[in-house]
């Protein structure tokens, strides 16, 4: 791209400034340079610090035109000019009727999309009235126990009118059988129906831990539900492959941009294996990353996942179609940098995190409320981030143009150097037998815990300044913003409802469309079709969950996986 | 010189975000305490059995989902039941500040939130397994 003879200038110049700058070294205003995942940061980034640009074909083959191969600039043409990215605010709590009522509060406020949390219970596959659901129904999010649950979460919303993403893994299947049985009900044909599972259960074993089968028929339950959704549901997005939870369990950014991209790749290979064609299944994947609080690290994250997504797309996996080469992606603010000290201020991480996600060329964002280092997010707490979302959006003018820091010298250096990073953890996995073995022996755990007990020790030592934590503190401070509790009767009201459902349904024929399920589980059927079955029955999520526990068995942890680091 | 101090930390209820307990297990390793993880999903049967087995000097939990009104008071329970009242019971997690007070009324010794460095909660954990071993001398 730059001509030899421009470098030869460049670098003499380069040359006197490394004599001007030699005397002012000894004076540095922190004591390290370096990102929030501890990558050192050079003193200055020029033309020179970018391999290649010296090739004539630098541009198109690293960079190229937003919406076009390998997209490093955005999956779109024209990016925000055509569409804004999707403000999508994930909420959910207490009983159906509670977030029914927040559903219909978001959707007048113009709000895009649904996006719905579950509680632990359901996230488990336990019902309200279990015993180990003691304490945590309605806490994390909205209980269901059955789909008179989710009739109620969905009344008054017509299926073909919203998108709706529902934050669900292990029992990811259960929850969209009961979805679809809504749609059935209300007359809204399958074709119709769109939204998003995350349905990623490989980082659940990774990081967030919320399994309950083993790895292998848990990929089962997976390829069988994309296989349902490609002939029957297309427009449903069958998984959101999470670098989220990846990132908050304490992974840098080029771990979380690896073990993400290898969980897709491993998905990928599943559903080939069994037989599915790639690009009937691939572009119905999207990607879920973390906006941490590194600005430059996370803008070249993004940069550097779809440009890895779709080389080993196109030619590792052979996918013709381009809509399989596009990685499409939801950002999430990070939690884990939120503080509890001086919550205030994490309304400005918050925004400067989302900017990093917007200049990244997020499809979907939502941005976390001030206080949920302190306890479930307050009405206005959700309202004031939102508002930031549309501020970005709306004032300052980063939406105007693609990729606005592409050709950026420290951007594009530091999306080269992701994706080296990124490649040779790749290679590491395939070396130690592939993505399950990883998990396994506990490679990914070891590594997250490894990273984020570094991390605590680089603040202790006050290497790395979080402003009100380990400096700038005040002395007895008050926490003075509200905080949002939620009533104990909760869990009560919910445990009624679904002894009286239990009672009320023709117990005959659940306890048949379970007994299907159980068989086909054990054989080799399709799990959703007989999941659907159940569900229509009013089998509760807990019901169907025990026989599939009783025929596959419950994963525990292995030691390996639990060592500290 | 005192004994090592043993602490056995694990992950009540079906939370399994564990970032943070095994920060603290590295942590106390890295102080030259013996420490005992059990992992994920214990019941408050499985952690004071494991306790009393492991003859460990103080109980930590990790609760994150907004269940500790709940897993807190059933350890203790627990914890009475098997006489193992003189074990140290303390915690970490998003726990509002009027429930701490409350926790710490029925017998949790201390509770950290975010933002607690572990250099406090070796010094804390210290203390408190001196001050025990002091009264148990006295008695």
């Amino acid at each position: 791209m730059y001509s030899k003879k421009f470098l030869e200038i460049l670098k003499s110049g380069l040359d006197q400034w490394d004599e001007q700058v030699a005397p002012l070294r000894g004076k540095k205003s922190m004591p390290r340079f370096f990102t929030v995942s501890g990558e050192d940061i050079d003193e200055l980034y020029t033309p020179d610090s970018v391999d290649g640009v010296d090739q004539d074909d630098y541009f198109e083959k690293q960079i190229n035109h937003p919406g076009v191969f390998p997209y490093t600039r955005g999956v779109h043409h024209n990016m925000y000019r055509g569409r804004l990215w999707t403000m999508r605010q994930f909420a959910g709590m207490g009983t159906p009727k509670q977030t029914n009522e927040r559903f219909h509060f978001i959707l007048k406020q113009g709000g895009g999309g649904l996006s719905t949390a579950f509680d632990l219970p359901t996230l488990m596959g336990y019902d309200s009235d279990h015993e180990r659901s003691l304490g945590e129904v309605g806490k994390c999010g909205v209980a269901v126990d059955t789909l008179a649950d989710m009739e109620i979460i969905f009344e008054g919303i017509e299926l073909d009118k919203v998108s709706t993403s529902m934050t669900i893994n292990s029992p990811a299947s259960i929850l969209l059988a009961m979805y679809l049985a809504v749609a059935e009900k209300q007359g809204v044909p399958f074709e119709k129906v769109r939204g998003t599972l995350q349905n990623d259960i490989l980082k659940e074993y990774i990081a967030q831990k919320e399994f309950i089968f083993p790895p292998k028929p848990s990929i089962r339950l997976i390829t069988d539900m994309m296989d349902f959704c490609t002939r029957k549901v297309p427009q449903w997005n069958t998984i959101s492959v999470s670098g989220y939870h990846i990132r908050e369990a304490g992974a840098t950014a080029a771990q979380e941009l690896a073990f993400t991209l290898a969980d897709g790749f491993c998905y990928i290979e599943s559903a080939i294996e069994a037989g599915q064609n790639v690009d009937e299944f691939a572009p119905r994947l999207s990607y879920f990353f973390n906006a941490h609080s590194d600005f430059f690290e996370e803008i070249a994250k993004y940069r550097a996942a779809r440009r890895i997504y779709a080389r080993h797309m196109r030619d590792k996996y052979k996918a013709k179609d381009e809509r399989s080469w596009k990685l499409r992606f939801h950002t999430q603010t990070a939690g884990c940098s939120l503080t509890a000290q001086q919550p205030e201020n994490n309304i400005v991480r918050v925004a400067l995190q989302a900017l990093s996600g917007v200049l990244g060329g997020t499809q979907s964002l939502h941005t976390n409320s001030m206080d949920e280092t302190l306890a479930l997010p307050s009405e206005k707490a959700v309202l004031i981030a939102l508002r930031t979302q549309q501020v970005i959006a709306y004032e300052s003018g980063v939406a105007n143009t693609p990729d606005p820091l592409g050709g950026s010298w420290f951007v594009e250096a530091l999306t080269d150097k992701l994706e080296a990073e990124a490649e040779a953890y790749f290679a590491e996995i395939e070396r130690r037998g592939g993505v399950l073995n990883c998990i396994e022996e506990g490679f990914f755990q070891r590594e997250l815990a490894r990273s984020a007990y570094e991390h605590q020790k680089e603040l202790e030592k006050k290497d790395r300044v979080i402003v009100g934590v380990n400096d700038f503190t005040l002395e007895d401070e008050k926490i003075d913003i509200p905080v949002l509790k939620i009533d104990r009767r909760v869990e009560q009201d919910q445990c009624a409802f679904v002894k009286k459902i239990k009672t009320e349904r023709d117990n005959n024929a659940v306890q048949a469309t379970l007994e299907n399920l159980r068989q086909v589980a054990a054989a080799d059927g399709n799990t959703f079709e007989a999941i659907y079955d159940c569900c229509k029955a009013y089998a509760s999520v807990g019901e169907m969950c025990d026989v599939l526990r009783d025929v596959w068995g419950e994963y525990v942890e292995t030691q390996a996986a639990m060592q500290v680091s | 010189m005192a004994e090592k101090i043993r602490v056995l930390l694990a992950k009540p209820g079906l939370d399994g975000h564990d970032r943070g307990v095994k920060v603290i297990a590295a942590a106390f390793r890295d102080a030259g305490m013996e420490v005992i993880y059990t992992g994920l999903r214990q019941t408050p049967q499985m952690i004071v059995d494991a306790a009393v087995q492991e003859d460990v000097d103080a109980i930590g939990l990790s609760i994150l989902s907004g269940a500790h009104m709940t897993l807190f008071p059933a350890v203790l329970k627990e914890m009475k039941a098997k006489g193992a009242e003189n074990i140290i019971l303390f915690g970490g997690g998003i726990i509002p500040d009027e429930d701490i007070a409350e926790l710490e009324k029925e017998g949790v010794s201390k509770l950290f939130t975010p933002g607690a460095s572990t250099e406090e909660i070796v010094s804390y954990l210290r203390s408190a397994v001196k001050n025990k071993s002091d009264d148990e001398q006295i008695i």
